[in-house]
């Protein structure tokens, strides 16, 4: 059967010029094009230091799943996230029609495999619903950021210029491309209806099904110049595309795929100082840390090319929130920039000077608490916590620390504990404990069970309170326990997230020798930081359990009794502040709310942000030294939403957060109306054993 | 500029609790940390950027026994080129006097342009920076919070009471004690002291220093001291006890009652 139309592979521009000749030309041009760009973006990668992320591959093939195909993340982020699942599925479902596009323009009759049948009859129809729906949520897109203009997206001034102009110009392509596409496919199906012709059918209501309504009555040449100009304007913007999404924050369109599958798979830990390179052989490298840009791993650089700067992980983010100078999505911006500047497209690659100082200044990589919230909501797996600590290791190796913090460290350095108490008081918290019998550890006393207490609790004169709850927590429990004394040090969970690794190392060698001496088979703690760093980091050492977990398992098992409310109690209304160490590092979301329900009658409600959207507390361990730049105290921010959650008492699992809402409670004025308590002072006050 | 910072191992007043010993004589020094003195810590930051700044090198040095060697090390650590420990039995028990004396035989041993002392010691009596700048003959300023390189010549600021500044000229070599504030002190953690472990830190005695050792010691002291005590609790002062909210509480209390707050 003739073609109602001359195809482009067959057509001739005036009449002599083949057509073909540049649907030939413009693939080639544009995939040799993209191939140098890709190849030299690849340089600061294959330049990058080694990242092991090769290894289960399985959980990274359901990652990709999950969050990558699935788009999992996104609907977090409603109207954003769906608008961008449409895009996102409209891409993948269009790939296929692009491809067959391009050869289509040299070979006229050319058919994807496997669509010549009734497959292809399905695809067809559902491509023009795709292209429709893309085009349609690309316009609704535009709004938002050229009109609506969400203050996530905003810019700070001291962090370069906005992206709204780039943004917009993609969508245009975009549109572009749905628009061409299907203006290509309606000339033919005019042309078909006109000639009476068996009309392909077009599903009603999209685009191209618009379009061959509307141009039903135009002459044959105006449908032949149409379906030609539209197949090449199609055939340049998608090549055009191609090469354009290296350049920027749409490069994520390429490495989200790979991002995703070599995301972190663990949590709670931080990255070892450089792979393949053992504890015990850090004496002999040069140098820690992050200093220059070659300094992060291959995976870090691939971070910086993935980040579309969609400013979730800023719009989570508590430091941000409270206006330190630290924006995460920037963290990522401001080195993709640097990369790009540093490993031009052509031309010799430029030196580098160190990163501190140059994009990034000391307050902003200090005023980090690592609560994870970032990574938590980052769609494409893009990571903070360990770039931070790396960009820390580099400073605490040139020796660049604030003052506030250069005493706890150098007194965690020679007393095991931030403060400069006397090894010799550490248990002294025991001394004003009734009715419970703290066992001490040594040569003589053992115990099933061992309590790891860490500094704050054992120094701090309010966080001793949680020491002593604990401890009569697991006396009524009928637990057989005792502490190390004067034999524990700080487990050190924020000195690693400090960057001070090898100060770290001394502390857990210290304490994984002390645990092993004193023959225990299990550990409890109460402070979510040393069970994150002992569960996480430790090796070689007995099982780790929260308190919350002790108290869930003792009310199951009926060691622990627990009567309802009192009359006074009745009349408050309890949250629970979810730990950053707890939850979002170590998943546990649903043991103290399960303790606290325990309690009859408690008349508990969540905050808006809960379980993984919680909002750090302020930081706690060497984050209680430092003094940052910000305008409010996060505890401050988070007390208020305590408040409009209708909340009277905080109940907090982790004696940082604690001191932090309390604190918090009398810098917001909100004495007497909110009460912050420990989860273990709250079970001890229900205890009816 | 070769320079010369004279360094002090003290018991570290923030990581302690200091008490009397039993005999009165000194205060317990079973289970202290000591550490370098705090003023000292800034002359040696000051002494590197000098150096980082006009080239040149900074000689760490102490009088002590073979445990002042650690805080050597930590200065080395932060970026002092060379360390010399100034060590003999006869050096014990030395008065102020003493130690500027045996200072200034180490001084000779050198070519340097500038010497540095902390301000004090936190065990100290502020007097060694100005003895030993007496027993060279070299110009002195103390109390100096500010320094600027020029020619065979330093520019130095100096903290007067009640807050005052002022600028001096002075000529080189010189002796400058320093005070706090002058610099942010770099950090130095364990894997800085590990790297400078096994460099060598010479040592040298009495006779190394071609000096008399009557001069110096417990025997040669004018100064010797007398009685060490905690200071008898005189008439009006209290101690307020309890914890920190009952303390905070009773001095606001006393703060009403005395008309300081109203």
């Amino acid at each position: 059967m003739e073609p109602v139309l001359i195809s482009p592979a067959s057509f001739k521009l005036f009449g002599f010029i083949p057509t073909v000749l540049f649907s030939v030309l413009i693939p080639i041009v544009g995939v040799g094009l993209f191939t140098y760009i890709i190849a030299r973006r690849l340089e600061p990668i294959v330049k990058a230091n080694p990242d092991f992320r090769f290894d289960r591959p399985m959980e990274r093939i359901i990652n990709v799943l999950k969050i990558w195909l699935g788009q999992y993340r996104h609907p977090r982020y409603m109207l954003a996230g769906v608008l961008h699942m449409i895009i996102f599925f409209g891409f993948l479902i269009l790939s296929v029609r692009s491809s067959e596009l391009v050869i289509k323009g040299i070979s006229g009759d050319f058919i994807m495999p496997g669509l010549g049948g009734t497959l292809g009859d399905i695809y067809y129809f559902f491509k023009d619903y795709a292209a429709t729906a893309v085009f349609f949520a690309v316009v609704i897109a535009a709004i938002r950021r050229g009109i609506v203009r969400p203050a996530r997206y905003h810019y700070p001034e001291s962090y370069g210029h906005d992206h709204t102009n780039e943004a917009i110009f993609v969508l245009a392509i975009i549109g572009t491309l749905m628009i061409s596409e299907s203006l290509y496919e309606a000339c033919l199906v005019a042309a078909e209806v006109q000639k009476g012709l068996h009309a392909t059918f077009l599903a009603p209501l999209t685009l191209a099904w618009l379009f061959k309504n509307i141009f039903l009555n135009a002459s044959p040449a105006t449908l032949q110049t149409l379906h030609i100009i539209s197949y090449y304007v199609h055939d340049l913007t998608f090549f055009f595309f191609l090469c354009f999404l290296p350049m920027g924050k749409h490069f994520h369109v390429i490495t989200s795929l790979f991002n995703v599958y070599f995301m972190r798979l663990e949590r709670g830990n931080v990255r070892p100082v450089r792979y393949g390179v053992s504890d015990e052989e850090l004496d002999d490298l040069e140098s820690f840390g992050v200093k220059k840009f070659s300094d992060f791993t291959w995976k870090d650089v691939l971070d910086f090319y993935t980040c579309a700067d969609c400013g979730r992980c800023s719009d989570q983010c508590p430091a941000n929130t409270v206006k330190r100078p630290l924006s995460p999505r920037f963290i990522s911006i401001k080195a993709r920039d640097y990369a790009f500047s540093h490993f031009p497209l052509s031309g010799e690659f430029i030196a580098q000077e160190p990163l501190i100082g140059d994009i990034y200044t000391e307050d902003e990589i200090w005023s980090c608490t690592t609560c994870g919230a970032c990574e938590q909501e980052c769609p494409i797996g893009i990571e903070y916590i360990n770039k931070i600590v790396d960009l820390r290791r580099g400073m605490v190796d040139e020796g660049n620390v604030p003052q506030t913090l250069q005493k706890p460290l150098s007194s965690l350095e020679k007393r095991g504990n931030p403060y400069g108490k006397m090894e010799k008081k550490r248990a002294d918290w025991t001394k004003e404990l009734e009715d419970c019998e703290v066992k001490i550890l040594d040569k003589k006393t053992s115990a099933e069970t061992l309590y790891f207490v860490d500094s704050v609790s054992s120094f701090d004169e309010r966080m001793q309170e949680v020491a002593r709850a604990t401890s009569k927590i697991l006396c009524s429990a009928g637990i057989d326990f005792g502490i190390l004394g004067k034999a524990e040090k700080d487990s050190g969970n924020e000195v690693k997230r400090f960057g001070e690794e090898m100060l770290y190392q001394s502390l857990k060698d210290h304490n994984i020798n002390a645990i092993k001496k004193s023959g225990v088979k299990k550990i409890v703690t109460a402070d979510p930081h040393a069970y994150n760093t002992l569960k996480n980091e430790y090796t070689d050492i007995p099982p780790v359990e929260h308190i919350s977990q002790v108290i869930v398992k003792g009310v199951a098992s009926g060691r622990l009794k627990l009567k309802g409310v009192t009359e006074e109690e009745q009349e408050k209304v309890y949250t629970y502040h979810d730990p950053c160490y707890l939850g979002r590092h170590n998943g546990m979301y649903e043991d103290p709310r399960d303790a606290i329900d325990a309690i009859d009658g408690i008349n508990r409600v969540e905050m808006l942000k809960n379980r993984d959207r919680s909002f750090c507390c302020s930081g706690g361990g060497l984050m209680l030294f430092y003094e940052p730049e910000e305008e409010e105290r996060m505890g401050v921010v988070r007390v208020k939403m305590a408040q409009e959650a209708g909340a009277s008492v905080i109940v907090t699992a982790c004696p940082f957060c604690l001191v932090n809402m309390e604190d918090a409670i009398k810098v917001a004025g909100l004495e007497g109306k909110m009460e912050a308590i420990d989860l273990g002072e709250l079970i001890v006050a229900h205890i009816d054993n | 500029m070769e320079i010369l910072v004279c360094v002090k191992r003290v018991p570290d007043t923030s990581e302690n609790e200091i008490e009397i010993n039993s005999d009165g004589n000194d205060i317990e020094r079973d289970d202290l940390v000591y550490s370098v003195n705090e003023w000292d810590n800034y002359a040696v930051e000051e002494a590197i950027q000098i150096v980082d700044k006009v080239g040149g090198s900074v000689t760490v040095v102490t009088v002590g026994d073979d445990e002042s060697e650690e805080v050597l090390r930590r200065e080395m650590a932060m970026g002092a080129n060379n360390g010399l420990l100034l060590t003999d039995d006869a050096f014990e028990g030395s008065d102020g006097k003493g130690i500027a004396t045996i200072l200034k035989a180490a001084v000779e041993k050198g070519n340097y342009d500038l010497i540095m002392t902390g301000a004090q010691a936190d065990e100290g009596a502020a007097q060694v920076g100005g003895m030993l700048a007496a027993l060279m003959d070299y110009p002195y300023a103390s109390l100096v919070n500010l320094i600027e390189p020029g020619d065979g010549k330093l520019k130095v600021g100096r903290e007067i009471e009640g807050g005052n500044q002022e600028m001096n000229e002075i000529e080189l070599p010189c002796v400058l004690s320093i005070q706090t504030g002058i610099n942010e002190p770099r950090y130095v953690g364990i894997r800085g002291i590990r790297k400078v472990a096994s460099v060598d830190i010479p040592e040298l005695g009495a006779g190394d220093l071609g000096m008399d050792a009557g001069a110096v010691g417990a025997d040669a002291a004018k100064v010797k001291r007398l009685d060490y005590f905690v200071p008898d609790m005189g008439e009006g002062a209290e101690m307020l006890e309890g914890s920190t909210e009952e303390i905070i509480e009773k001095l606001i209390e006393y703060l009403k009652a005395k008309g300081g707050l109203k």
